[in-house]
This record gives structure tokens, C-alpha cells and sequence, in this order.
């Protein structure tokens, strides 16, 4: 799913805040025989306005939905409400990165298997399911999206560089990473006045996920950093784009980065599918018409997705897992598909008319829908571990960004990411 | 102060008959004698009740989570995981070898530094300037703690897109100027820099006020006096203003003193996290608490470190005190 800027960040999180105050101070919930009221907690953006409005009509359940900007902050507060014991909504949006962080405390949730969930096992893509369950075989959530992969590129900016920019002919231009650094050096030697890509944080988090291997942490959530051929293939990635000078060295969701995809100072950027809604929200109409999808270098990847659980906490467990059940199942994947372009996780909907015919205006007329599921249906999950979110974040946001912007060589990033990484896993 | 002590009032015949003073005889009746108990009860105990419901709150939400938090720093404590193991003091130990914390107890003293000088001299200097027969004084005098009702991460947003490498307003103007922009994030001093004018913006109103209140006290005659001897109006401040105000400088350096080691808010918005840039170059000690219980989930070694800050307040909070002791036996 998405984040957003800082500012939005403050903003939702004192809004949240106010919202939590308020839940506690009702005790959560009807009580009185009546219908119970469930809160729902996500964040960014999971496009389910439309669908719990649905629901409340169908059961006569009323939903309120909290949604937390920027996931750093969602993933805190859950953390924190877990071990807390309490603050927590019926229904909670856990994202893959801190899934295994979670299951440390697996009792804290329901076993969705209690409340029928089981059936829905056909449902799934086979790894999104499997992934829902705690190492004792407990069911604690239900998949909602993945991420897909692709690369968003400006058309106007490849056409001023003499680059081709039909997105057919610019993903034959890049099979390979190798051939996508070569574009990059082509588009910088153009007199084009913006850089190729923003950032290569992510573009080596696309790298290492697409490996459908270990990254940080092996099965046994040992550290494998300096073993792990993903990374080090990331790392080697970035570190040309890094020595080709490609990137506007900015730090991802800043204020800065956000001013840059509205004033067009680069021209591509790695697009998990709910990234679509971010290009458009910040580039806005001025922007319209001018991106567009291709696909990824490599075979394909997954950035994001999430998994609803019912936590331990709720008054309300036989409604709540209703809730997540209902949200997760077809017409909840489709209704968040249609909302916010949110990657079911369900083969079935993946190879439904509504995603495979879906095109996306602002991106050219883009067919987002084959693009994305295209890639999706064969994915191969990623092993996280426990620490991973952590890891990742020092590792690429903190130390490839401080190479990239000169603040230290190859040799100095890596040492400070192997600490780093070393000592958030010493802890885990 | 002293007439209102009940027991030593003076009893010139006149005054009212302080309670307990105007007791009859001995009376051998117990409702008598049950009545002069109760006000007896009342007189020594009334005030601690008065007094309790802060120390009852002090207790539950205070003494306690800094107790609480000492008996975490001696585990291996989880944030999800919970209680591990019994360490004893390893955490510290650990501390004390760890770059990390140096690098942002050096950070947090460098901030300090760099914000509280030139902070509370402004302050001086605007107060003695509301001080003074100014047109507007009114509105000046309240117009100077605005700053510090706003919101701090409201501020702090807008001061972080100020100080924008590419898109902010200052570089902005830098370059317009024909100088190069400042990678505000990057360089360490100039991140200390941008962070301590955060502060700056926020806290002067706060200390101005607060030495206006000591100059009122000072007696108007001294400066007409030093006046009429040809003393400047530089002279007076440093000869008279300053010395006059002293204890009060140095309240205000405690109070920032402990500010400053809690600082957080600014710095983690400037960042976007609590890693305080992308090496460390910001990351003060507070940050780095956060990161360890939050990001990295190691509860003991989170309330570790929030311990060491407590300690190093109160130290901080003892070298003023008694600095402050040494200035005034010194008048």
C-alpha cells in the first residue's frame, strides 16, 4: 500500500490519535445487544470506502475505518497496541514486512480457522495463504493485495532523448538490469534536464525481492547480509547506477522527492501497483497523460501487500473475522482493485475481466490490469524474517542513500549496513 | 509570610485568637475533647491531603514508569517478544561501548550548544529591549510568544520544507543569490544548524518573557541614576540589566538544559524517522531510544538508554544548581 508525505504524516497521525482517544472513550462497541460497531486499521490507501458501506448494509454491522498515513507509523502503533495489550481495532492490516515480527506474539490473534475461514483457502494464491499462518499452523490473516512490480516512466522526457516510448518497445529495451543501467546512461547523456531515476533505494529493494530468495535473513532468521547473492546483486545494481550519476539522490516520501515528481525532475521510478495512485496524487493533472507502465527488468517481483487479522483484543471476534473475510474474499479484492488498483492476491480475481481489461487513464490508457497480474500470477514469494522492516530500512533508506549522496563510499555503506543489520538482528 | 503561621501568630489581645490558642480549660467532656483531636488532625494533616493529589499522580505516572523502566533496562525485553532474560547491567555495559550512543550524545550536546548560546542572549537583549518605552510594547510583548503556542510538528514540517535541499525555499534563495545551495540534511553542522533554528524559533518568546518578568522587578530609579552619571544604555544592561538578572539566566539555562536532552520532535520530522539522517549526522540521544525500542524492537536496551538520559539531567540539573549557588554567594 501507499505512504504519503511528511506532512500528511503529522497530520494523520495526530487525526489517529484524536480517532483512538475517541474509541477508547466509547469502549468500542455497542454492547447493549445491539449490533456491534467494528473498527478497522489500516493504512495508506486500501480503497475500501465503497466496500465497508457494503457491508454495513448487508449485515447491519457499523465499520469505522482508521487509516495511518505512512505505514513506518501504522506498523508502531500496532507494535506498541500488541505488546500494550490493548488500543487495538476488531480488524487489523498487518503488512508483510513486519508479518513475522507479529507472529512472535501470535497469541494476540485469533485463529481465523475457528470462524470458518479455512474454506477460503482456494481462494488464494498459494504462498499469500501460506504465509497468513503462525509457525504452529494457526490461521492469523487473510490476504489482501500484493504489490506486482513494474517501472513507471515519463514518455515526454524518453521521446526528448531520443529513446523509444511505446511501453512495449521500452520493455523490450530493458530485460535485463544490466540493459536498464544502459538506458539510464543513453537518457544522461541526452540534453534532457532531469535525471533518469530518483533514487536507487528502491530499485535494489525491486532487485533483492525479485530473487524469490532470502534477503536479509535466511528461514531460521539468521543474518545472511553478506552472503545473500540478492543483495549483493542489489547492491551492485545501485552501485552502477550510483557511479553512472543516474539518480536525483533524493530520499524517498520526502518533501523534496514529492516536489520532484510534481516539477518532473525524473524520469523513472519502480511501480509496484499501488504506486500508481501515488504518481497521480503528487504529479496531479499536469502530470496526466505523460507517465506510463512498463514492465520490470528481471522476472517479475512483488513490493507490499498485507494480511487482515483479528486481534486477540477485540470484543467482537466472530463479527470482526466476518469483516476480514468478507474484505478478503472476491468481492472485496475486486472492490479494492477497482478503488485504488490494489493487487488482489486470489488467482481468480487476477484472471477476471475486471482486472485483465483494466486500463488506467492517467497513465496513457495504460492496461495496468495485464501488466501487473501478468506478472503476478507466477511470483515467487520473498522470505522476510523477523527484523526484516528494520533491516531494510537501514540498509537501503539509511546506507545506500548516505553512497548515493556522497557521503560515503561503497566500502563505508556496506560496513555501516552489516552493523546495522547485525544489530538489529542480535535482538530478534 | 511569616504572620500567616498559624501557631506563632501574636497574641496582642486584638487579633483574633489564632485556632488552637484560645483553647478552654482542660474539660473532662469527650465531645469537647473529640472536637479539639479533629482540629488537631485537620492542622497536621489537612495540608498533606491538599498536596496528595499531585504526588498520588506523581507516583502512578511518574515514579513508577521510571522504576518500571529500570527493572526493563536489566532484561533482554522484546517489545512483542516481552521478557526474555535476566541481564543485569549488560545493556549499560553495552552502552557505554556503543558508537552509536556517543555519536548521539555528541549530536544532542552539539545542538544544544549551538542553539542555546545565541538563544539566550537574543532573549536578553529583546527583553531589555520590551523593557524599555517602546510604542506597541503590548503588542509586541505578547506578539513574541506566539511562536511558542503553534504546533511543534506543524512547525517543524514547515521548517523541514524551508530547509529543502532541492525544492527549498532557503537554498532557494541561496542560489538566487548566487550562491551554492546547502545540502541542509547531509552536512553535519548544517543540520545542527537548521534543527537549532527550529529551536530558536520556538523557545526565544518563551526565555524573553521570562527575563522581561526579572527586569520589571529591577527598581527604575538605578537605571535614572546610572543615567544621570552618563552611563550608556550598553553600559546600564551589562553594569545593571545583567547582573540584576543573573539567577534568573541561570534558571533559564536549567530548564533548556533539560529541553535539550529530551530533544526529539524536531529532529525525527527533519529526518522523517529516528535515524536522524542518513549516517547518523542528527540523531539525537531521544532518537536513538526510539529506534531501538521501536525499529529494532529491543525494549531493554531502549529503557537502557532512557535511563542514561534521566541520570545525565539530573547531573546536568546538579552542576547548575550548584554553579547558580556559587554565582550568588559570589554578589
Amino acid at each position: 500500500m501507499s505512504k504519503h508525505t511528511r506532512g500528511m504524516r503529522s497530520v494523520a497521525a495526530a487525526v489517529s490519535s484524536g480517532a483512538l482517544l475517541t474509541a477508547v472513550a466509547c469502549g468500542n462497541g455497542g454492547g447493549d445487544g445491539g449490533d456491534p460497531e467494528l473498527v478497522i486499521e489500516t493504512f495508506g490507501t486500501f480503497g475500501y470506502e465503497k466496500l465497508l458501506q457494503e457491508f454495513e448494509e448487508d449485515t447491519g454491522i457499523t465499520v469505522e475505518e482508521r487509516t495511518y498515513g505512512e505505514l513506518e507509523d501504522w506498523n508502531e502503533q500496532l507494535t506498541q497496541n500488541l505488546s500494550a495489550g490493548s488500543g487495538l481495532g476488531d480488524v487489523v492490516a498487518v503488512e508483510e514486512g513486519i508479518l513475522l515480527d507479529v507472529m512472535q506474539s501470535q497469541d494476540s490473534f485469533h485463529d481465523l480457522y475457528d470462524y470458518g475461514a479455512g474454506s477460503m483457502e482456494d481462494h488464494f494464491l498459494d504462498w499469500k495463504w501460506e504465509m497468513g499462518h503462525t509457525p504452529s499452523g494457526r490461521l492469523l490473516g487473510l490476504g489482501t493485495d500484493i504489490g506486482g512490480m513494474a517501472v513507471c516512466y515519463r514518455t515526454d522526457y524518453f521521446e526528448q532523448a531520443g529513446l523509444p516510448s511505446d511501453r512495449e518497445e521500452v520493455s523490450e529495451l530493458w530485460q535485463t538490469w544490466d540493459d536498464f543501467v544502459e538506458v539510464g546512461v543513453e537518457f544522461s547523456e541526452s540534453d534532457v534536464d532531469a535525471a533518469f531515476a530518483d533514487t536507487t533505494t528502491e530499485y535494489s529493494n525491486a532487485i533483492m525481492r525479485q530473487s524469490g530468495d532470502v534477503m536479509f535473513l535466511d528461514q531460521e532468521n539468521e543474518l545472511v547480509i553478506e552472503e545473500s547473492d540478492s543483495v549483493e546483486r542489489a547492491w551492485d545494481i545501485a552501485g552502477r547506477m550510483i557511479e553512472e550519476d543516474l539518480t536525483a539522490e533524493l530520499e524517498m516520501w520526502s518533501d523534496d522527492w514529492t516536489a520532484a515528481i510534481q516539477s518532473g525532475a525524473f524520469a523513472t521510478m519502480p511501480c509496484p501497483s499501488w504506486m500508481l495512485g501515488q504518481i497521480e496524487e503528487n504529479a496531479g493533472e499536469e502530470g496526466e497523460g505523460k507517465w506510463d507502465v512498463a514492465r520490470v527488468p528481471g522476472d517479475g517481483g512483488n513490493w507490499g501487500g498485507s494480511w487482515l487479522a483479528v486481534p486477540e483484543q477485540t470484543d467482537h471476534p466472530e463479527e470482526a473475522a466476518q469483516l476480514a473475510q468478507f474484505l478478503t474474499g472476491p468481492e472485496g479484492h475486486l472492490g479494492a482493485w477497482e478503488a485504488r488498483n490494489n493487487l488482489p492476491s486470489s488467482p481468480e480475481t487476477l484472471q477476471s475481466d475486471e482486472v485483465q481489461n483494466h486500463t488506467n487513464p492517467y497513465f496513457n490508457d495504460a492496461p495496468v490490469g495485464e501488466i501487473y497480474a501478468q506478472g503476478a500470477m507466477d511470483l515467487e514469494p520473498t522470505h522476510f524474517g523477523i527484523g526484516h522492516f528494520a533491516i531494510q530500512q537501514s540498509t537501503n533508506t539509511e546506507a545506500l542513500l548516505s553512497w548515493e549522496q556522497g557521503q560515503a563510499d561503497r566500502e563505508e555503506a556496506w560496513e555501516q549496513a552489516v552493523q546495522d543489520a547485525e544489530r538489529i538482528a542480535e535482538n530478534n | 509570610m511569616r504572620v500567616r503561621n498559624r501557631g506563632a501568630a501574636p497574641d496582642d489581645g486584638n487579633a483574633p485568637p489564632a485556632r488552637g490558642a484560645s483553647a478552654p480549660p482542660p474539660d473532662p467532656d469527650r465531645a469537647a475533647r473529640r472536637s479539639r483531636l479533629w482540629s488537631q488532625l485537620d492542622l497536621k494533616l489537612s495540608p498533606y491531603l491538599f498536596v496528595s493529589p499531585y504526588f498520588l499522580l506523581f507516583g502512578v505516572f511518574g515514579l513508577f514508569p521510571v522504576l518500571f523502566t529500570f527493572w526493563i533496562s536489566l532484561h533482554d525485553w522484546g517489545l512483542l517478544a516481552g521478557k526474555q532474560e535476566f541481564v543485569g547491567l549488560d545493556n549499560y555495559a553495552f552502552l557505554l561501548g556503543d558508537e552509536k550512543f556517543w555519536n548521539a550524545l555528541a549530536n544532542t550536546l552539539g545542538i544544544f550548544f549551538l542553539a542555546i548560546v545565541p538563544q539566550l542572549m537574543l532573549a536578553l537583549l529583546l527583553a531589555d529591549t520590551l523593557n524599555r518605552s517602546i510604542r506597541l510594547r503590548g503588542f509586541f510583548r505578547v506578539g513574541i510568544i506566539i511562536p511558542y503556542v503553534t504546533s511543534i510538528a506543524a512547525m517543524a514540517i514547515i521548517f523541514g520544507q524551508l530547509f529543502g535541499r532541492e525544492f527549498g525555499l532557503i537554498n532557494y534563495g541561496l542560489e538566487t543569490l548566487g550562491m551554492g545551495g546547502i545540502d541542509w540534511q547531509n552536512n553535519r553542522l548544517a543540520s545542527w544548524t537548521a534543527i537549532a533554528v527550529m529551536i530558536d524559533w520556538r523557545w526565544l518568546g518563551f526565555n524573553t518573557l521570562i527575563y522581561l518578568a526579572a527586569m520589571q522587578a529591577i527598581p527604575r530609579d538605578m537605571f535614572e541614576a546610572a543615567a544621570i552619571d552618563g552611563a550608556s544604555r550598553l553600559r546600564q544592561f551589562f553594569q545593571i540589566t545583567v547582573p540584576m538578572v543573573r539567577p534568573t539566566i541561570m534558571f533559564t539555562v536549567i530548564i533548556s538544559t533539560i529541553g535539550q536532552m529530551q530533544l526529539f520532535t524536531e529532529p525525527v520530522i527533519f529526518g522523517q524517522g529516528y535515524g536522524g539522517g542518513t549516517q547518523g549526522q542528527f540523531q539525537t540521544v531521544a532518537m536513538l531510544m526510539f529506534e531501538e525500542a521501536m525499529g529494532a524492537q529491543n525494549f531493554g536496551y531502549g529503557s537502557a538508554i532512557a535511563w542514561v538520559i534521566f541520570l545525565l539531567i539530573v547531573v546536568f540539573a546538579l552542576v547548575n544548581v550548584l554553579s547558580v549557588g556559587r554565582i550568588r554567594s559570589a554578589n
